[in-house]
C-alpha cells in the first residue's frame, strides 16, 4: 500500500472533524474523496500530509508512520495542492515551481542541474514551459492550478494530494486537470465535488459524511442511487455511459 | 511591474549593482561626515579616518579630527546599521505576515519599544537592573505579542493585522504621552519628544559597537531562513507542506525582528517607514526571491538612512530636523502608493 490510514480521528477544539477513518490507496492509484461541504475531506488531506496532527490512529506511507518522518523528508515524499491558493508576491511561473525544490535543498546549497531539470520536467508535464517567465498574477484559474501541480511534481513526490483541484474552473479545464492527474502515475488522493468526474477519473472512491467514511471501494460499488440520496440528499439516476464506459449520474428535480 | 513578463537582473548585473550600492554607501557616509555646521572637506575626513584606523600621521586640527571621528563618523555608521536593520525587519515581516504594508512602525513594535524606553528613562522602572535597551526590548515584545493576540482573536487575516498594529501603536503612543506629560520635567519631556521622532544626535562609538553586531547577527539569521521566507508566499500551510518548520521559523524570525527593532529604537528613537519603502524598492530592482532581496534591502536601508540623516541636517538652515520626520515625508506617500497598487492587483 502506498498510503494506509488506520482508524484516524482529528478534532478541532471539542468538535470531532474526522472520526475513525480507515482507508488505503495502492501504488499509482487515484482515490477520490467525496462528501458534502464540511464532511472532513480537506481535514483528512491535511492529516495525510501532517499539516494537522491526528488525535488518534496512524497514517502510513509505505511502511513508515508519518508521525515519525521529519518534516523535510515528508515533503520529499508527499506533495499537497491546496484549494485556490494564491499570492500577492510578484512571482513568475518558474518561481512558483521552483518552490517545489525547497525540501530537496540544504541550508546554503545553490541551485544545481538536478533542480533545474526537475523544474523543467515539471513545467513540461503540465504544458507550461513556454509560459515559465510569465507572472503568476496574469494566469487564469486553470493555468494557476496547473502551475500548482507542476510545483507539486517538482517536489518529486511518490504521493500527491489535491483539494478540490477543479473548483471554480470551466468544464474544459476541469477535464484537463483531472486527465493530467490521472496520467501522472503518482499515487493520488483527490477531494472532489463532481460525482461524474469522480466516476470518470478515480480508481476508487471514499464517501465521507460528518467525518466518517460511509462507503469506500470501486466507483461502481460506491456510487449507488441509495447512497447518493442518503449522503447528498438528492434523487439520482445512474447508468453506464455509452461514451466512456464509466458510471454517469443524472439528477432528478425534487 | 505589472507586466506579464517581469525582468530579473542576470548575475553579472546583480554583481555590478552590489558593487555600485557599496560605493554609493561609502560616498554617502563620506558626505554625511563632511556636511554639517562645520563643513569638512572629504579629503580631511579620509585623513582623519586613516589616522585612527591605520595609525597614519596626517597633520590635522584636533577639532577636525574630533568632529570626524567622535561625532560624525559614529553617527553615520549608526544611521547605516539602523537603516539596514529597519529595512530588513520590514522585508521579514512582509514575508511572514503576507502583507505588503507590514513593518515595525506600522505594526506598533516601535511604539511599544518607545513606551518601554520612556518607562525606564522617565519613570525609572526597573532602575539599576533594567537598562534602556532592556526596557525597549520588553516594550517591543509586549507590543508584538499584543498585536499577535489581537490579530488572532479577530480572525487572523493579514489585513486585520495592520489594523491591530494601528490600534496597539495608538495605545502605546498614548501611554508614552501619559508618562511624559505626568511624570517628566520640562527638560526630560523635550528630550523624550525629540527622541520619539527619531534622533541621531548624541550617538557615539559605544552605540556603533552595539548596533553593528545586532544588525549583522540579525542579517545572518534572516539569511539562514531565505528558503523558508520564499516558501511563505502561498501561506503557512503551503510552507509547511514544502517541509518548512513553520512555527519555529516564525518564532525565530519574529524574535529577531523584535530584537533588531528594539536595538534601533533604544539608540535612535522610533523611525518609521524605512521598512516599508526599502523592501518594495528593492523588490522592484532584484525581484522577490529573498536570497537576492535581503542583501539588497540591507544595503538600500543603510543608504536611505544615511541620506535621510544628511537631508535632516541641511533642509532647514541652522537647524536639525528629527530624522523620523524626513523618513515619514518619504514613507507616508509610499505607504499610500503601495496600498493603491495592492488594491489594483488583488
Amino acid at each position: 500500500m502506498s498510503i494506509a490510514i488506520d482508524n484516524v480521528s482529528y478534532a478541532a477544539g471539542e468538535t470531532l472533524i474526522v472520526n475513525g477513518v480507515s482507508l488505503s490507496v495502492g501504488k499509482g492509484r487515484i482515490l477520490g474523496l467525496l462528501g458534502p461541504n464540511g464532511s472532513g475531506k480537506s481535514s483528512l488531506l491535511r492529516l495525510i500530509c501532517r499539516l494537522r496532527k491526528v488525535k488518534s490512529g496512524v497514517i502510513r506511507l509505505g511502511d513508515d508512520d508519518i508521525a515519525a518522518i521529519p518534516r523535510a523528508a515528508l515533503a520529499r515524499r508527499i506533495a499537497f495542492v491546496e484549494q485556490q491558493s494564491t499570492t500577492d508576491t510578484q512571482l513568475t511561473v518558474r518561481d512558483v515551481v521552483r518552490l517545489g525544490r525547497t525540501p530537496h535543498r540544504g541550508l546554503l546549497s545553490t541551485w544545481n542541474a538536478g533542480d533545474e531539470a526537475a523544474i523543467d520536467e515539471a513545467l513540461g508535464r503540465v504544458d507550461m514551459r513556454e509560459r515559465a517567465d510569465q507572472l503568476w498574477q496574469t494566469l487564469s484559474g486553470g493555468e494557476r492550478q496547473r502551475v500548482h501541480i507542476a510545483r507539486a511534481l517538482a517536489q518529486a513526490p511518490s504521493e500527491l494530494l489535491l483539494d478540490e483541484p477543479t473548483n471554480h474552473l470551466d468544464i474544459q479545464h476541469q477535464l484537463d486537470i483531472l486527465s493530467l492527474v490521472s496520467k501522472l502515475g503518482v499515487t493520488s488522493v483527490v477531494a472532489l465535488h463532481d460525482l461524474n468526474l469522480a466516476a470518470m477519473f478515480c480508481d476508487s472512491l471514499a464517501v465521507m459524511r460528518k467525518g466518517e467514511i460511509v462507503a469506500a471501494g470501486a466507483p461502481e460499488e460506491v456510487l449507488t442511487e441509495a447512497l447518493i440520496g442518503d449522503v447528498f440528499g438528492v434523487n439520482a439516476h445512474i447508468e453506464r455511459s455509452a461514451v466512456h464506459g464509466r458510471f454517469n449520474i443524472q439528477y432528478r428535480m425534487a | 511591474m505589472n507586466q506579464a513578463y517581469p525582468i530579473r537582473p542576470a548575475w553579472w548585473a546583480l554583481s555590478a549593482l552590489t558593487i555600485a550600492a557599496i560605493v554609493i554607501l561609502a560616498v554617502m557616509v563620506s558626505l554625511a561626515v563632511s556636511i554639517g555646521e562645520i563643513a569638512i572637506p572629504v579629503a580631511t575626513t579620509a585623513k582623519a579616518v586613516a589616522n585612527r584606523l591605520f595609525g597614519a600621521e596626517f597633520e590635522l586640527s584636533r577639532i577636525h579630527q574630533g568632529i570626524v571621528w567622535d561625532y560624525r563618523l559614529s553617527r553615520a555608521l549608526v544611521a547605516a546599521s539602523a537603516g539596514a536593520s529597519l529595512a530588513l525587519c520590514g522585508a521579514i515581516l512582509q514575508a511572514l505576515l503576507r502583507n505588503p504594508l507590514a513593518e515595525p512602525y506600522v505594526l506598533g513594535i516601535s511604539a511599544g519599544a518607545s513606551t518601554g524606553a520612556v518607562a525606564v528613562m522617565v519613570l525609572g522602572l526597573g532602575y539599576g537592573v533594567l537598562t534602556l535597551s532592556g526596557g525597549t526590548f520588553i516594550g517591543a515584545v509586549v507590543a508584538f505579542l499584543l498585536v499577535g493576540v489581537l490579530a488572532a482573536g479577530t480572525g487572523g487575516t493579514s489585513e486585520r493585522i495592520i489594523l491591530c498594529g494601528v490600534a496597539i501603536s495608538q495605545l502605546f503612543n498614548a501611554l508614552t504621552s501619559y508618562v511624559v506629560t505626568t511624570s517628566a520635567n520640562a527638560e526630560q519631556a523635550r528630550g523624550v519628544l525629540f527622541w520619539l521622532l527619531g534622533s541621531l544626535s548624541g550617538v557615539r562609538w559605544p552605540d556603533v559597537y552595539l548596533s553593528a553586531p545586532i544588525t549583522l547577527a540579525g542579517f545572518l539569521i534572516c539569511l539562514a531562513h531565505v528558503r523558508a521566507l520564499d516558501a511563505f508566499a502561498f501561506g503557512m500551510d503551503a510552507a509547511a507542506s514544502l517541509g518548512i518548520a513553520v512555527r519555529r521559523t516564525q518564532i525565530v524570525l519574529l524574535a529577531t525582528t523584535a530584537a533588531m527593532t528594539a536595538g534601533v529604537v533604544s539608540m535612535v528613537g522610533s523611525i518609521g517607514f524605512v521598512g516599508l519603502v526599502i523592501p518594495h524598492a528593492a523588490r522592484f530592482i532584484v525581484g522577490p526571491g529573498h536570497a537576492r532581496l535581503l542583501p539588497a534591502v540591507a544595503l538600500g536601508g543603510a543608504i536611505f538612512m544615511v541620506g535621510a540623516d544628511i537631508v535632516s541636517r541641511i533642509i532647514v538652515p541652522q537647524q536639525i530636523l528629527p530624522i523620523g520626520v524626513v523618513t515619514a515625508l518619504f514613507g507616508a506617500p509610499a505607504f499610500a502608493i503601495i496600498l493603491y497598487r495592492a488594491r489594483r492587483t488583488a
